[in-house]
């Protein structure tokens, strides 16, 4: 391959590694929070509590800027594949292509079908069906997700097809859906997502009843947010785990550069911590478990013999600085957060949470947490399986569109990264003055006002109503 | 089941170029007006439907990855620096609907992000349309014309082309949709916009009969489709004669039709080649084991459910806005 390919498909993949990285932002904050708008809004039917109802406005408007962000942002992902990868997306296209359709088919029906009603059809509709279009939205954004794990699990371990003139045809869709690999992702990101809206909410309780503002709201959302991070942590651990043995399993590869393995073992020690020396194929500054530990922790077994880096064909291997680093910042933030949830809830049962300022401090500055790990978690995923698009069978290198140009791919990323910081600068600003102004913000709703399909436009009713402006914002 | 799929492509893409094609119009009208109460207005008058209107972009873009790969893959990478001005176009003037309100300092960016992006939006979506009537140069299945082989005059005229029938369709939107000065101001603009745009056409089929484009060729192979121009003839002189007799109503339904008659001139005249003149339908479509996948659910159960949901939003705001308040 020529000096300028090469750069061309580094730019290409940094294109992508961009604009996915900020893309998955916001779903895996959306889809959390659109289950916890469907759980608040039904504690609302049952209590008759005004509070919950306060929280549920308030956090459907964050979530309102946070989905246009990630539909957006979401859309150049659609276009991405054809643009870049033109030839993963002819030879993957008839897997991958439906798979994508029902993803807008579905998923955009619902979402389209439910998300006016959730803004602004309260005082059109009867309560219980205001509190299932919530939960269809959320089963909207559920069903997104789920259709995106299916597609990548098939990028990770394909299955159910054949090769018929260059392209992958499906021969089995039960397969492709069914598939084991599949079903212990979708369930790991699923609850990445309730985490990431669980400690958002949690931090913003805590930061309110830090500045004493809001407190009955504050201490929901604290409560809420810490105990559903309490029990849905250890149960993360339970499919992080699962994930490890279907890496093992299927892409050994992967697995080796996750734990800086350079030579078979068996049965196999664990490298907690180091500095992965690739160019000597060593690690440097080791903390090292002894063996069995590394096959107990990969294999669930006390012989089981793992494969080394130096085992696999050079031209296969993954880097593996990036997949080791990122596996391990996700664990760390993994453990903190499960110190402050169980801490937190402990400090909640025991009724003195609020007199401990540190505790307060230490959730309001975990919210960054959830969104690193699921970014490492992803990086780890995903450049783990290099330098395979499809493992095994389809090369990224060989994947990129063959005419591509290191100008057009240069002009592409510098204007994605214009856009993207731009429109990203003033929604987190947004963000952060919904957030400030509180729950209190708005206690009117708007009555004939459905603006269907448009799920921003929640915020511009505020732009109207002088109410809004009263709130204790900082503008 | 390819015709299946050809038919819900042409229809996601006539949806689109309808729905979409009249709010980048406004958009592109919005940068003429400088008044702030009208340019609040007249953003209303597309503000609850946009959204909507633009997924149906995302909706043909997967129905050809899904049912024609071959096509998605050579498009979408053929055409990759127009498509990347188009989204970012795309992307500035949706977020403009939401940011401009909260603006205080910033809203003349948001402003220009409106018009610019919906201007570079409606052009690019022309040139690609011209770039594939001219046919783009593909050897054995592979595109080969580097990274500016869409551009030509011809292009580039269709563009323009494009620019100003998006505003005619917006002019005719706002009159439908709104009242007082800004409907009096639509009504002013729509002579010089179906001028310019009949110009256009003059010039188009000059420069097609001049340079032998194949497309030309079939138009006098297939007399029967001359029935197409000849509708788009007659719902040109009836929305004439609605814009002088001030018919808020009908302008916008005429030029639609003329849209879909233009529309249905180019797919009857690429028929059956999807990029003319290299990959035909056939060879273009996915494996039957695809195919049957995506008709059995989203295709004869989802799709007609997408259509309903589409007339409903329009049903619901259908009538004219208050130029008073904000969007509705």
């Amino acid at each position: 391959m020529s000096q300028m390919n090469t750069t061309t498909l580094l730019l290409s993949r940094l294109q992508f590694a961009f604009t996915v990285s900020f893309h998955i932002i916001f779903p895996s904050f959306t889809i959390g929070l659109a289950a916890w708008l469907a759980v608040l809004e039904a504690l609302h039917l049952w209590t008759g509590r005004p509070a919950y109802r306060l929280v549920f406005e308030f956090w459907l408007k964050i979530f309102g800027v946070a989905f246009g962000l990630g539909v957006v942002s979401g859309i150049v992902m659609a276009f991405q594949f054809g643009s870049n990868w033109s030839v993963l997306a002819r030879m993957s296209g008839p897997i991958q292509g439906p798979l994508l359709l029902y993803e807008t088919f579905t998923a955009f029906a619902l979402e389209a079908s439910f998300f006016g009603i959730l803004l602004f059809g309260r005082s059109r509709v009867v309560p219980w069906f205001y509190l299932l279009s919530t939960a269809m939205v959320a089963l909207g954004t559920t069903l997104s997700a789920f259709w995106i794990m299916v597609n990548n699990s098939w990028m990770q371990v394909p299955v159910g097809y054949v090769i018929k003139h260059s392209q992958f045809v499906p021969d089995s869709w039960a397969k492709i859906i069914f598939s084991p690999v599949l079903w212990v992702r979708f369930p790991h990101m699923l609850l990445a997502s309730y985490l990431t809206g669980a400690v958002c909410v949690a931090a913003t309780g805590a930061w309110y009843l830090l500045r004493r503002v809001f407190t009955a709201e504050a201490r929901i959302m604290l409560r809420m947010g810490l105990a559903l991070a309490a029990v849905l942590l250890p149960l993360q651990l339970v499919f992080g785990h699962l994930n490890g043995e279907y890496i093992v399993h299927h892409q050994p590869s992967k697995m080796a550069a996750i734990e800086a393995r350079w030579h078979d073992e068996k049965p196999a020690s664990e490298v907690l911590l180091a500095w992965p020396d690739v160019r000597n194929q060593r690690n440097l500054f080791a903390i090292t478990l002894p063996s069995p530990l590394g096959s107990l922790i990969d294999s669930d077994s006390l012989s089981a013999g793992e494969v080394g880096l130096t085992s696999i064909a050079p031209e296969n291997r993954p880097p593996v600085l990036i997949p080791f680093l990122s596996f391990r910042i996700m664990v760390g933030c993994w453990l903190v957060m499960l110190l402050i949830a169980w801490r937190g809830s402990y400090l909640i049962h025991k009724g003195h949470i609020e007199q401990s300022r540190r505790m307060l401090w230490a959730t309001f500055f975990s919210f960054p947490l959830p969104f690193i790990a699921t970014l490492t978690g992803w990086f780890t995923a995903e450049v783990g399986r290099q330098p395979w698009v499809v493992y095994g069978v389809l090369r990224t290198a060989e994947a990129t569109t063959p005419f591509l140009t290191t100008g057009s791919v240069l002009v592409s990323l510098l204007v994605f990264c214009i856009v993207y910081i731009l429109i990203f600068v003033f929604g987190i600003l947004y963000i952060y003055r919904i957030l400030r102004a509180g729950p209190e913000g708005r206690l009117v709703l708007p009555t004939a006002r459905a603006v269907p399909n448009r799920p921003m436009s929640v915020l511009d009713d505020h732009a109207g109503v002088p109410l809004a402006r009263q709130a204790p914002a900082g503008e | 089941m390819v015709m299946f799929w050809v038919v819900v492509l042409i229809l996601s893409s006539l949806i689109y170029v309808l729905l979409d094609g009249s709010d980048l119009g406004v958009g592109i009208l919005f940068g003429l007006t400088h008044d702030e109460t009208r340019r609040a207005a007249v953003m209303g008058a597309v503000s609850p439907i946009w959204d909507g209107n633009e997924t149906w972009l995302v909706v043909a873009g997967v129905v050809l990855w899904g049912a024609f790969p071959v096509v998605y893959a050579t498009l979408f990478s053929a055409f990759y620096l127009p498509l990347l001005l188009m989204l970012a176009g795309l992307i500035l003037r949706g977020v403009a609907f939401e940011y401009r309100h909260r603006a205080e300092r910033m809203r003349w960016l948001w402003d220009l992000g409106f018009a610019g992006g919906s201007l570079v939006a409606a052009f690019i979506q022309g040139l690609i349309v011209g770039a594939l009537v001219e046919g783009l140069r593909v050897t054995n299945g592979q595109y080969t014309g580097g990274p500016f082989g869409w551009l030509s005059t011809f292009a580039v005229l269709c563009g323009l082309g494009l620019c100003i029938g998006y505003s005619l369709l917006g002019a005719c939107w706002l009159v439908g949709k709104c009242e007082a000065e800004i409907r009096d101001a639509a009504y002013r603009l729509i002579p010089y916009l179906a001028g310019g745009l009949l110009v256009f056409l003059v010039v188009v089929f000059a420069y097609a009969l001049a340079e032998h484009l194949r497309v030309m060729a079939r138009w006098l192979d297939r007399p029967y489709l001359l029935l197409f121009p000849a509708i788009g003839t007659i719902a040109a002189l009836v929305a004439a004669r609605s814009v002088r007799l001030r018919r808020d109503g009908i302008p916008f339904t005429m030029v639609a039709l003329i849209f879909a008659a233009a529309f249905g001139t180019l797919a009857i005249s690429f028929w059956p080649y999807m990029i003319p003149f290299s990959i035909t339908i056939s060879q273009a479509a996915a494996p039957p084991s695809s195919l049957a996948f995506i008709f059995w659910f989203a295709g004869i159960i989802v799709f007609p459910l997408m259509l309903l949901y589409t007339a409903i939003s329009l049903t619901v705001f259908r009538g004219k806005v208050r130029s008073t308040g904000g969007p509705y």
